[in-house]
């Protein structure tokens, strides 16, 4: 079930009653009516996943027209703008933690990104598709750009322009002193404990910044 | 603005405007008072038995009272909203009880500079108080008063009357569940309010205007009014829709002369002797004035989210991407304050071609945006 959807503009595609098993980690992760922030919403389905079973405070943001009806219509409290240009109307710790669902690889400015969910929020949560997952190695391996349900794009029309894979977030969280609190990795919903790299599709993140 | 024509099967029909008289005296911010005023209104729908319905419709800078429907079957030119309002509308009067106001200091009714002072027995003319947003939603609260209602389910507006909405938002946060704040900003820029300051100049300068008290002379600045409106026009539209309707189209043959050659300015000189013909300079040149000094964080030190610290209402926000006068940017900061207080916002930037024209406009993924919005309203 953890199909991979792209929140952003491309496709217009609607999330409802996917992704339900990244929204049972991500509820996880947070507090019961805490206030949370969702960069890339969607439709708004896991804003009200949260809303409905843990009475979280949830804004989403969204660029795209369709989404963001979607969400209105989901009662979700939207604001319409792109994430490349920052967070500048939301203020340094106003919530609980900024969430970031498999859009991260879309983002052109990945750093500045997560500085400012980390300045926003007191914590952050950013889940990607793995690019090290042995599925998408053999593919590179057999002289192909990976396509999968978790990449469903070719790489002419693909809007993930910054993939990567654990390994690589790992030195990035580190290169930018932001500590990792958790981190979940699954493959069609199951935790993979043993070599996640290698044979975890979907990572999820909880972040904080390092002092 | 522009007027929208399009009365079809969903209009309201036939309507009729009716006037309220306030025998209280009304203070307003500048310290004046007005010791009885009249606030001429329309309504289009039903009101509940519990009077949850109500949606009140703040106007323009030159709006009026008349928002939907239509004065007789041949009627050619709708209210200036008709686009929005009506049986089936995104603002649907099956469900909603919808109320149009003329402002104060108007000049379709309500009273205003152009009215008779009881005291004078003539036309106020300069005499007229300067009013203010403030002003104008206070006494907008009277006339709910007036007609029962306690409660708006919601209050819409769009530029100056996006001003309002927000004002009424602060002044009376228990008797506003929701505020639509379209296309409008927290304040005016220096160059917006330079614009403003350039159509007060072209009126209050024409020979005719005498100071305010043309009335008695029995003129009308007609050239000030032109040229005032004419700017207007200008800056309610982006570069690219006026490109796209005039480009650099001529009349017929370039003349060599400064009369009418472009399609454009056949349009601006149209537009301008409309307006000169039907609109009161003084009000005119008080409308822009309020929309000069509207600024409610001006008392919490520039602070717009302490300003909004008391409101409860929920909000949704629309700007246009190319309108320039109130630029999406100046919706944000609405937005901003908005989530500095926790409130509920919903913020949509709608692409569109028309400038500042385009809230008027029945542009189908921002009708689809009202509809879906006021569809989730309680009454």
């Amino acid at each position: 079930m953890s199909t991979h959807l792209n929140n952003l503009s491309i496709n217009n595609i609607n999330t409802n009653n996917l992704y339900r098993q990244d929204f049972a980690i991500i509820a996880g992760w947070l507090g019961f009516g805490s206030k949370a922030l969702d960069l890339g919403c969607g439709d708004g389905a896991l804003l009200s996943y949260l809303r409905d079973g843990l009475e979280v405070k949830g804004y989403g943001v969204e660029k795209d027209d369709t989404n963001w009806l979607a969400a209105m219509q989901n009662d979700i409290d939207v604001i319409q703008m792109d994430l490349e240009a920052g967070l500048s109307e939301f203020e340094d710790n106003s919530f609980d933690t900024v969430i970031l669902s498999q859009t991260l690889q879309a983002m052109h400015n990945t750093e500045a990104i997560l500085q400012e969910m980390l300045r926003v929020g007191h914590e952050a949560i950013v889940t990607f598709p793995n690019f090290g997952y042995w599925r998408n190695r053999l593919q590179i391996i057999t002289g192909n750009m990976p396509v999968s349900k978790d990449l469903p794009y070719e790489w002419h029309n693909t809007p993930n322009v910054h993939l990567c894979t654990i390994h690589d977030f790992d030195a990035l969280c580190h290169q930018l002193n932001i500590t990792v609190i958790e981190r979940k990795v699954v493959t069609n919903g199951n935790d993979v404990s043993f070599m996640p790299n290698w044979f975890g599709n979907l990572a999820m993140y909880r972040l904080k910044r390092s002092h | 603005m522009s007027e929208i024509n399009s009365v079809g099967t969903d209009s309201v029909g036939i309507v009729t405007p009716q006037t309220a008289h306030f025998n209280e005296p009304l203070t307003l911010k500048s310290g004046d008072v007005l010791p009885a005023f009249d606030l001429i209104y329309e309504t289009y729908g039903k009101l509940n038995a519990d009077k949850s319905n109500a949606v009140l419709i703040c106007h323009a800078l030159s709006g009026t009272h008349h928002v939907a429907g239509k004065y007789t079957e041949e009627d050619k030119n709708p209210g200036w909203w008709d686009n929005l309002i009506g049986p089936g509308k995104p603002l649907d009067t099956n469900k909603f009880f919808v109320i149009g106001v003329n402002n104060l200091g108007g000049c379709h009714g309500s009273t205003g500079p152009a009215s008779i002072n009881p005291v004078t027995n003539k036309p106020f003319g300069a005499s007229f108080p300067v009013v203010t947003v403030e002003d104008w939603v206070n006494s907008q609260a009277l006339l709910a008063d007036y007609l029962g209602i306690n409660t708006f389910a919601a209050v819409v507006g769009g530029s100056l009357g996006g001003m309002q909405t927000l004002q009424w938002s602060i002044a009376y946060p228990e008797r506003i569940k929701h505020a639509l704040v379209i296309a409008s900003a927290p304040n005016l820029t220096a160059q917006n309010m330079a614009f403003n300051e350039v159509a007060r100049q072209a009126i209050i300068t024409d020979p005719e205007f005498h100071g305010g008290d043309y009335y008695v002379h029995q003129v009308v600045p007609r050239r000030g009014l032109r040229i005032a409106r004419m700017l207007g026009h200008i800056t309610y539209l982006s570069d690219d829709a006026m490109g796209a309707k005039f480009g650099r189209k001529l009349k017929d043959t370039i003349k060599y002369s400064f009369d009418v050659e472009f399609e454009m300015e056949s349009y601006l000189r149209y537009q301008a002797d409309k307006f000169a013909g039907e609109f009161d300079a003084n009000t005119y040149i008080r409308m822009t004035r309020a929309l000069d000094y509207f600024d409610p964080a001006t008392e919490f030190d520039g602070d717009l989210s302490t300003a909004l610290r008391k409101v409860t209402a929920k909000f949704l926000v629309i700007s246009f991407t190319s309108d320039w006068r109130f630029s999406p940017e100046r919706s944000r900061e609405i937005v901003k304050a908005l989530l500095d207080n926790e409130l509920p916002v919903k913020y949509a930037e709608v692409t569109a071609a028309h400038g500042h024209d385009a809230f008027l406009m029945p542009d189908k993924h921002y009708h689809a945006i009202l509809r879906s919005y006021l569809s989730k309203v309680e009454v």
